[in-house]
Parts: structure tokens; C-alpha cells; sequence
């Protein structure tokens, strides 16, 4: 029986270089993934900035009158309404319209996932940072105020370090899940994991290797990512509660 | 220019001049403040005392403009801090806060909540900035807990934190919003001792407490609000011994017991 499995896995690895494969579809799936995650995270941010500003200040700017209040609240409801799309909408849909027709032209399909994956992923970060923002208690934020710090300088010195500790186990839950989704890349045509793993399927007529070798990859990464995010929110606790 | 001499001059001693102060939610169906005339002048200490939603609460927060008032106006130093082209930042920093809940950084030692803000603010160098710190805290007892974190401490050792933290930037005037009502009763007389000997040095301070004891003791002038509204104001004897108000009487008669 092991001789079977070892014949099976020569077969789909090593005879035909098709190990060549699974390591050139891991490194995409990487790449897009970690692409993907720096750019929804710094758009993201920036999403939840405006909201969470809005959510904050609305009551202020309100009764100190003027154009800041109008202009938050257009730019808030813009925001808002992208939020509202992306998650309403699939990611495989969203990568499609973004291959075949917003970027139609472009030479990188690996660009165009990194696009699709990172500005899905943004709407999420958002989410999960301004619900993050809005749980650090106000009090917090009023003893920064009453400092005389402005409202910029209290969310980056006092509310922005407490929320990042406070949003790291669910922000590692969207890394995953973005990992996890860059599989749907076969869709437009990329390489990735997953599809080398189809691929090697299909030349083989051997579906249970490649598939559980790729399920297995998918498995550990996730482990290692989940080990990095413990140490670092470890590190961060430390000296707390 | 001109307006601030002349509203100086107008003054006399006062530090915070407040006139005709509103604060409405809901448009105008709750009137947290309905019109709050007041001068604070420089080194007394007026306390606040009332029901719970009398607005006193209300009315301390408007001071610094944590509550952004409805109507009227907040004169401070000289200067209309109620005037939406005032920068409040600036004057916040001469209006020293201490809360109900503290309120002490979570995620910096004592020394570095103490810091902060003279560091940022005022660019003091961190040695100035730490031996400050470290001569307030000394001074409240507190000099071994520098690296100390907020979690780690007591609640009255927090508190204490939190003065000298809003000490630290100099202040002008100290508002103290409840800041007894959240300890445990063996820890209050410790906070209200710190107080005291702010006010036996001169800093004017304006304070909402429910510790009537101290009132008598300290203060320079005791102030009764209810819905909104001063109802009676005078010096401590005048206001404990010789209540006018009948809800001023009322109250005094549920909480002096």
C-alpha cells in the first residue's frame, strides 16, 4: 500500500517536474496574498479613519458649524457606500470584473489579483479597525483631548496603539480568509496553489495527491501565520493587564 | 484685540467668565444646561454639587469644551474659547481634567502618561519632563510606582496618577468631574487629601463631588445646580447652614444625614 502511494506521489511530483508547479503556484499565492494584505490594509485604514472620524466628530462639527462638516459627511457616505458594494458583491465576481473589464489591458495578471484581493480585502480592514476604534473607551480619548492634544495627534499617540492590540486576532482572521480566497485566481487564467494542484490533477488522472499536498501547504501556512500573529500580540500585551 | 482688553477689563479677577451657557440634546427637548451664568476667579475653588442630572457634570465638561455647548459663552484668560476660530487645543492645555473614571493611559507606564503630553505639547525635553514627573509624584506618595502601569494600581493610586498627570502641564485651573465617586470609600480620603493641599496653594479649581465634607471644608464657594440651573450659590456656611432654596433644602436634607 505504501509502495502504491509512493509510486502516486513520484508520479505527480517528481517524474515529470511537476513539483515545479506546486512551488511556482505557492509563490503566487503568496505574492498576491501579501500584496493584497498591504494594500487593503493601508486603504483600509484610511477607510476607517474617515468613518471613524465621522462616527466621533459628527456631534462637534455639527454645532461648530462650517464646511468640514459637509465635506466629512460626503466623503463618510462615499466610504460607506463602498463598504457596502464590496461586501455585497462576491470576490470571484469582483475579480472578474476587474480582469475582463477594468483592467482589461493590463500585461500582469498577478497585478489584477492583487487589485482585486486588496481592495475587497480594504473594506473589511475598515470595518474590523473603526469597530476596534470605537471600542477603546472614549475616556481614553477625552483624557487625551483634555491634554490639549488635537484629535489627530490623541488617535496616533493614545487610541491607534491601544486599537491596534485590541483588532489583532481579527485582523489575522481576514489574512486568512484573503489567503484562502486568492485560490479562486485560476478563474482569470494566474497560476496559483490551488490550480497547480488541478493542473497536476488533470495530466496525472490523480486527484487525492496533488489535492491533499495542496490542501497540506494551505494547512501550514496558515499555522506559521497564526504562530507569527501569537508572538507579536504576546509582545504587545506584555506590560498589561 | 480690542474686544479681549475690553472683556478683561470687564472681568476684575475672573479666570472663566461664563455667560448664558445652554445645552440642548434631542433639538431642545433635553436641557441639560438651560442658561448658566458664572465667574470663576483666579485661586478659588468653587465646588458644584446637585442631584444626578442636575448638569453639573454637564456644565464642567463644557468648561474645557468636552461638551460642545448650545448657546452662550465661555470667556478663558481672555479669550472666547466658545468662538469657533479659537483654538481650543491651545487653552485645553492650561485647563488641567481629572475624571470619574481616571482615565490614565492604558497602554503607557505612569512616568510615560505624566510625560506625553509636556513632551509633545510643550517640547519639553524628556529629562525635564521626567524630573517633574517624578517631583508630582513623589509629592503624592507615588515616586516607587513610576514604570508602574494603570492596571497595576489602586484605584485612589490611579486617581492620584491623574492629578498630577493634568499637573504636570501647568495649569491655570483644575476641573475635577466626580473624581471620588468611582473609589472604594477607604481610598477617597486619600485623593481629597491631594486635592486639599492643591487648594491650600492657590490653584483655582473648579469641582463636582458628592464629598459634602469637603465642600465645607474647601471650598471657597459652594454652588447648587438643578435642571440645568444654578439655584442658589454662596460660601459653604451660607449654603449648609442656611439653605434658601427649597430644592436646595431638599437635597441637602437626603445627603447630610
Amino acid at each position: 500500500m505504501f509502495d502504491e502511494l509512493r509510486d502516486k506521489i513520484m508520479l505527480c511530483f517528481i517524474d515529470n517536474g511537476y513539483w515545479e508547479w506546486l512551488v511556482e503556484g505557492f509563490l503566487h499565492t503568496v505574492l498576491i496574498t501579501v500584496f493584497a494584505v498591504i494594500l487593503g490594509l493601508v486603504f483600509g485604514i484610511i477607510l476607517a479613519a474617515v468613518r471613524s472620524s465621522y462616527d466621533k466628530n459628527e456631534e462637534t462639527l455639527k454645532l461648530r458649524g462650517g464646511v468640514g462638516y459637509y465635506l466629512l459627511k460626503a466623503i463618510n457616505f462615499i466610504c460607506k457606500i463602498y463598504i457596502t458594494v464590496i461586501r455585497g458583491v462576491p470576490v470571484v465576481v469582483q475579480l472578474m470584473i476587474w480582469y475582463f473589464v477594468i483592467l482589461v489591458s493590463s500585461k500582469s495578471d498577478i497585478f489584477v489579483a492583487v487589485i482585486a484581493f486588496g481592495f475587497n480585502s480594504a473594506a473589511y480592514v475598515a470595518e474590523i479597525f473603526r469597530g476596534g476604534i470605537m471600542s477603546i473607551d472614549n475616556g481614553q480619548f477625552e483624557a487625551g483631548r483634555s491634554l490639549g492634544f488635537n484629535y489627530v495627534q490623541t488617535m496616533i499617540h493614545i487610541v491607534i496603539p491601544q486599537t491596534v492590540k485590541a483588532v489583532l486576532p481579527t485582523l489575522l482572521n481576514e489574512i486568512i480568509a484573503l489567503l484562502k480566497e486568492t485560490s479562486i485566481a485560476g478563474y482569470v487564467g494566474i497560476m496559483d496553489l490551488t490550480k497547480a494542484g488541478d493542473l497536476i490533477r488533470g495530466r496525472t488522472f490523480e486527484a487525492f495527491v496533488p489535492l491533499i499536498a495542496v490542501a497540506i501547504i494551505y494547512l501550514v501556512t496558515v499555522v506559521v501565520l497564526t504562530k507569527v500573529f501569537t508572538t507579536i500580540e504576546r509582545r504587545l500585551r506584555r506590560n498589561e493587564r | 484685540m480690542k474686544d479681549n482688553e475690553t472683556v478683561k477689563g470687564i472681568q476684575g479677577g475672573s479666570l472663566i467668565s461664563i455667560k448664558g451657557l445652554k445645552k440642548h440634546y434631542n433639538g431642545g427637548r433635553v436641557k441639560a444646561l438651560d442658561g448658566v451664568d458664572m465667574e470663576i476667579k483666579k485661586g478659588e475653588v468653587v465646588v458644584i454639587i446637585g442631584p444626578s442630572g442636575s448638569g453639573k457634570s454637564t456644565f464642567l465638561r463644557s468648561l474645557n469644551l468636552l461638551e460642545i455647548p448650545t448657546e452662550g459663552k465661555i470667556i478663558f484668560d481672555g479669550a472666547d474659547i466658545t468662538d469657533p476660530k479659537s483654538n481650543i487645543n491651545l487653552h485645553r492645555r492650561k485647563m488641567g481634567m481629572v475624571f470619574q473614571h481616571f482615565n490614565l493611559f492604558n497602554n503607557m507606564n505612569i512616568l510615560k502618561n505624566m510625560t506625553i503630553a509636556p513632551m509633545k505639547l510643550l517640547k519639553k525635553s524628556r529629562e525635564e519632563a521626567e524630573q517633574k514627573a517624578k517631583a508630582l509624584l513623589k509629592r503624592v506618595g507615588l515616586e516607587d510606582r513610576a514604570s508602574a502601569f494603570p492596571s497595576q494600581l489602586s484605584g485612589g493610586q490611579k486617581q492620584r496618577v491623574a492629578i498630577v498627570r493634568a499637573l504636570c502641564m501647568e495649569p491655570e485651573v483644575m476641573l475635577f468631574d466626580e473624581p471620588t465617586s468611582a473609589l472604594d470609600p477607604e481610598m477617597v480620603g486619600e485623593v481629597l487629601d491631594v486635592m486639599k493641599s492643591l487648594a491650600s496653594e492657590g490653584m483655582t479649581m473648579a469641582v463636582v463631588t458628592h464629598e459634602m465634607g469637603f465642600a465645607k471644608e474647601v471650598a471657597t464657594r459652594v454652588v447648587f445646580m438643578d435642571g440645568g440651573k444654578i439655584l442658589e450659590q454662596g460660601t459653604p456656611d451660607e449654603i449648609f447652614s442656611n439653605p434658601q432654596n427649597p430644592r436646595l433644602k431638599d437635597f441637602l436634607s437626603k445627603v447630610l444625614v
